[in-house]
């Protein structure tokens, strides 16, 4: 246990620093705002692609191809579809001229 | 050197994802925002394919194959989906990030179990693994669940004693799961996958009681846990853009699901026991007893042509009939008039923050006339006609006058200020909240009956008449 702290150490930091950064980030956000922002952080923790990416990279049997092939399917769904439907509702906020 | 190349690339990914996350909390900039989050992903993803040791060349053509075809279904959804669906396509794409974190901790277990065959597996990762499966399952499931709630495939559920499974349920879990870490029993697949179905059960569960109109809230929430699950792999594979892009959206996340709440002026735990519709006995004896006053299309036509200064309130009932192309075309009819028109946006109107903002926006109305609740109630004392269409809750005078109501302290519009009050509503049912709005049986308020779709356009006919 102690062993996999020390070994973590930076990545603790790192988890600590950002959900400082994270509560920091949203304050005072317009309540127009509010189902898009959460629609583009939906669309960041896609980020979960990266390791359905790797898993996959490194599959050596049937069941951890079947299983790793569903998640980078799942996970760019996550990040394509996110972001997309993200850009669409925020270009319904452009001011007309 | 390839390694090096990569993290230099996380780094340029991770600072995207909070500079695109600042950009996104500002009006003018959301749009940039959102892009450049996704650039990040996209360098990131990119840089993750072709730079990352230990990826084998033979299974390009699966990763390759699953991001087009996640790409391809990803944009048509999100392209094909109507404005009033949005809030249930942002839940089924959670779940979708939810159930692929579920799934790199299946594999990332296995792979375990083989590396460490009949030895203890190390406490660290499996900690890790097993918050992954745990918070990914909840997600995936309640995120599923939400969906089909919003989209009317599934109603709301409460078994009597709710709460107490849930805690007992959540309770189980954690045991089980720290048992299987701690004490490492030799079945341990039989514990993981337990754990797996329990966690699923319980997402279902925790989703299922919670009333339709504090679904944002619980969106907002699963969003947060993804987050989580998704930063669970920062660790598992020491990589740092998936922990900041994962704890970011944790953090953020809780802190909007909390803004949110604020602005509907209830507490989180208020909303997860979800006695919001419940306790419908408060308020429905005081209201009943007044007389509501009927008012057909044609003389709210006249109402509306010799006002000058008119409000639309839009609520559910607009989005749910489709009318903001009508609302909108009334709305120029009247301005062509020379009549001042403003719609008034109450932050929980309709299903989502913000949902009537996009809706209207999408029909094309002017981004100046959505004024916000702040802003618009001082006006209503000088307004001469407000038109009600499809909203109940936001204007209902309980939430200032009446401390037994469910809805008591909740911000509401103060439509009561003005001349006269014409509500656009297809049946005298309570709203959401499940109880009656005394607004209706005011001297001042007239009753239009009918879809909201229908009954515009009627009205403009009527008014083009005059």
């Amino acid at each position: 246990m102690l062993e996999f702290i020390n070994s973590n150490i930076e990545i603790i930091y790192l988890l600590l620093l950002m959900i400082f950064v994270g509560i920091e980030l949203i304050e005072k956000v317009p309540s127009v705002l509010h189902t898009p922002l959460m629609s583009g952080a939906n669309a960041i923790h896609g980020v979960v692609i990266i390791g359905a990416i790797i898993i996959m990279g490194q599959a050596e049997n049937t069941l951890a191809t079947i299983l790793g092939f569903i998640a980078v399917v799942l996970g760019t769904l996550n990040v394509v579809g996110g972001f997309v439907v993200t850009d669409r509702m925020l270009e319904m906020f452009k001011k007309k001229k | 050197m390839n390694n090096h190349i990569l993290q230099i690339i996380y780094l340029i990914g991770s600072l995207s994802f909070i500079v695109g996350l600042k950009m996104l909390s500002k009006p003018n900039t959301a749009r940039k925002g959102n892009l450049v989050a996704a650039f990040g992903m996209a360098i990131a993803i990119i840089g993750t394919i072709f730079l990352y040791e230990g990826i084998k060349s033979s299974n390009y053509i699966w990763i390759f194959g699953g991001l087009i075809i996640g790409s391809i279904l990803g944009t048509v959804s999100a392209k094909k989906v109507k404005m009033t669906q949005m809030p249930e396509m942002v839940s089924l794409f959670n779940g979708m990030g939810g159930a692929c974190a579920m799934l790199i901790s299946a594999v990332e277990f296995n792979h375990l179990k083989h590396k460490y065959l009949n030895e203890a597996l190390p406490q660290g990762q499996m900690i890790i693994i097993m918050l992954g499966l745990i918070i990914g399952s909840i997600s995936f499931v309640g995120s599923i669940v939400a969906w089909g709630k919003l989209s009317g495939r599934l109603g709301d559920k409460t078994l009597g004693i709710q709460q107490v499974i849930n805690i007992g349920l959540l309770t189980l879990i954690l045991g089980l799961a720290a048992y299987m870490i701690f004490w490492s029993p030799s079945e341990n697949d039989l514990y993981f996958y337990s754990i797996w179905a329990i966690s699923a059960l319980y997402g279902v569960l925790f989703v299922m009681p919670i009333g339709g109109a504090d679904m944002p809230v619980v969106i907002s929430l699963l969003n947060s846990f993804t987050g989580v699950a998704a930063a669970m792999g920062g660790f598992l594979y020491d990589n740092k853009v998936m922990l900041v892009g994962g704890i970011l959206v944790g953090s953020a996340g809780t802190i909007l699901t909390v803004v949110m709440c604020k602005a509907m002026n209830r507490s989180l735990t208020n909303v997860l026991i979800g006695n919001f519709g419940g306790n419908n006995n408060a308020n429905t004896t005081t209201a009943a007893g007044g007389t509501i006053r009927e008012i057909n299309t044609g003389d709210t036509a006249i109402l509306l042509k010799y006002a000058s200064k008119v409000i639309i309130v839009p609520g559910y009932g607009l989005a749910v009939a489709q009318a903001q192309h009508v609302c909108h075309e009334l709305e120029e009819l009247l301005e062509n008039e020379g009549i001042n028109v403003k719609y008034a946006i109450h932050p929980v109107a309709g299903r989502m923050p913000g949902h009537m903002n996009v809706l209207l926006a999408e029909s094309n109305v002017s981004y100046d006339k959505l004024i916000e609740m702040e802003n618009i109630n001082p006006e209503f004392a000088t307004t001469d006609v407000v038109l009600v269409v499809g909203a109940n809750d936001v204007v209902n005078p309980a939430a200032k006058t009446d401390p037994s109501s469910p809805i008591y302290g909740m911000p509401i519009l103060d439509v009561e200020n003005a001349k006269s009050i014409i509500v656009m509503k297809r049946s005298m049912k309570a709203g959401y909240a499940g109880i009656e709005n005394e607004l209706f049986y005011q001297p001042k308020t007239s009753m239009l009956f009918g879809d909201a779709k229908n009954t515009l356009t009627k009205l403009i006919a009527e008014v083009k008449t005059l």
